[in-house]
């Protein structure tokens, strides 16, 4: 989160939504830890990570499907062993739990 | 002031703070901030569940955890209270302030640890005596460059060091590394690395039994020499043997190489 600050500050003063998406829970092999944070502006421009590459570009969908209203805030989850598991995987077989929401407060 | 701009004052001032989110429950989306003496701002929805999850978020602070916790609606969190109860899943992120490092002599291993140390996310602090040496110049990736003895520093500053920090001394001089040695073992410090041969270490304890630190738990806190055995030279492998100790030591883990082994990697 703590890297992410300065790209956020900078979109909201341009006027920009920004959509947060962080880590919250992880299951066996997971490449980045619990608080892991990526933002999502509304022109897609992404900053930060919440895995080793594996997932980032599915998390961009879902960032801006939920600025657009498309889906609310919610927890998505990644990885192979859950069967509600979006159809990308991590390369490492782990799963990671991601809380993806606007940054509206 | 919103929860984000207080939220971002406070990392950015490394002042302890905790977010937490209804991740799963009636009010998807709301959050929490906290400081250690309460609550800062933002409701989760409910004023009981509000002060419930700060009073937990103290603690998590406390530990630097980051995590889901589970309650009722208002708060309940007992598991007799939550049975037969719609469950409120909430993220509670705990934002502490860097670890620190603290590095005794102003040598050319310092240089290389404290760059190493600040691409881990600490907060480096290189300690020397001697004016000459421990210039800002020398060690411009240091947060601090303190010219002092080390049981002055200890004594002024012993205190903020806790068991996510580290104390590593690289002076091979003892009337420098005695002192910061009894220095360190009075604080709560999870790391205490040591520079210095098998010999030189021999004769430490020898000078550390004068001084009389002969307790064997406070001297099992030494590592000494300091550093994995990863056959190290330079200051910059070096710095690496210290770092991947400190890791090591932190997680409790062999560090052996993965394909050598058969466990989980995390």
């Amino acid at each position: 989160m703590r890297e992410l600050l300065g790209d956020i500050d900078r979109w909201k003063s341009q006027g920009k939504r920004v959509a947060l998406a962080r880590v919250v829970d992880t299951e066996g092999s997971g490449p980045r830890e619990t608080g892991a944070a990526m933002a999502v502006n509304e022109d897609g421009d992404v900053i930060g990570s919440v895995s080793g590459g594996c997932v980032e570009s599915a998390v961009v969908g879902e960032a801006l499907a939920i600025l657009n209203g498309e889906q609310s805030a919610r927890v998505v989850t990644f990885g192979y062993s859950d069967n509600e598991a979006f159809a990308v995987g991590l390369t490492c077989g782990g799963t990671i739990h991601l809380f993806i929401q606007p940054l509206e407060w | 002031m919103t929860v984000y701009t207080t939220l971002a004052t406070r990392i950015r001032a490394n002042q302890p703070v905790a977010l937490a989110t209804v991740i799963d429950g009636p009010h998807v989306g709301l959050t929490l901030l906290m400081s250690p003496e309460g609550i800062l701002g933002g409701t989760l929805g409910d004023a009981e569940l509000d002060r419930v999850v700060a009073r937990d978020a103290v603690g998590e602070l406390e530990a630097g955890r980051t995590g889901i916790r589970h309650y009722g609606p208002q708060g309940e969190s007992t598991p007799e209270d939550l049975v037969d109860t719609p469950t409120v899943r909430v993220f509670v992120e705990s934002f502490s302030p860097p670890p620190r490092m603290w590095i005794f002599g102003a040598v050319d291993f310092t240089a290389a640890l404290a760059k190493v140390a600040k691409v881990l996310g600490y907060h480096v602090t290189v300690c020397d005596a001697r004016e000459v040496f421990a210039t800002r110049r020398r060690f411009p990736m240091a947060d601090d460059v303190i010219v002092s003895w080390p049981a002055a520093l200890f004594e002024k500053e012993g205190q903020v060091l806790g068991p996510r920090d580290a104390v590593c001394i690289l002076t091979h001089d003892p009337k420098f590394d005695v002192p910061a040695i009894q220095g360190a073992l009075r604080t709560t410090v999870g790391y205490v690395g040591v520079m210095g041969s098998r010999k030189t270490h021999a004769k430490r304890l020898e000078r550390l039994t004068e001084v009389g630190i002969t307790d064997p738990s406070d001297l099992a806190r030494l590592l000494s020499p300091i550093g994995l055995d990863l056959g190290a030279r330079t200051p910059e492998e070096t710095a690496i043997a210290i770092c991947a100790e400190i890791i090591a030591r932190r997680t409790g883990r062999l560090a052996t190489s993965l394909s050598a082994t058969n466990g989980p990697i995390h």
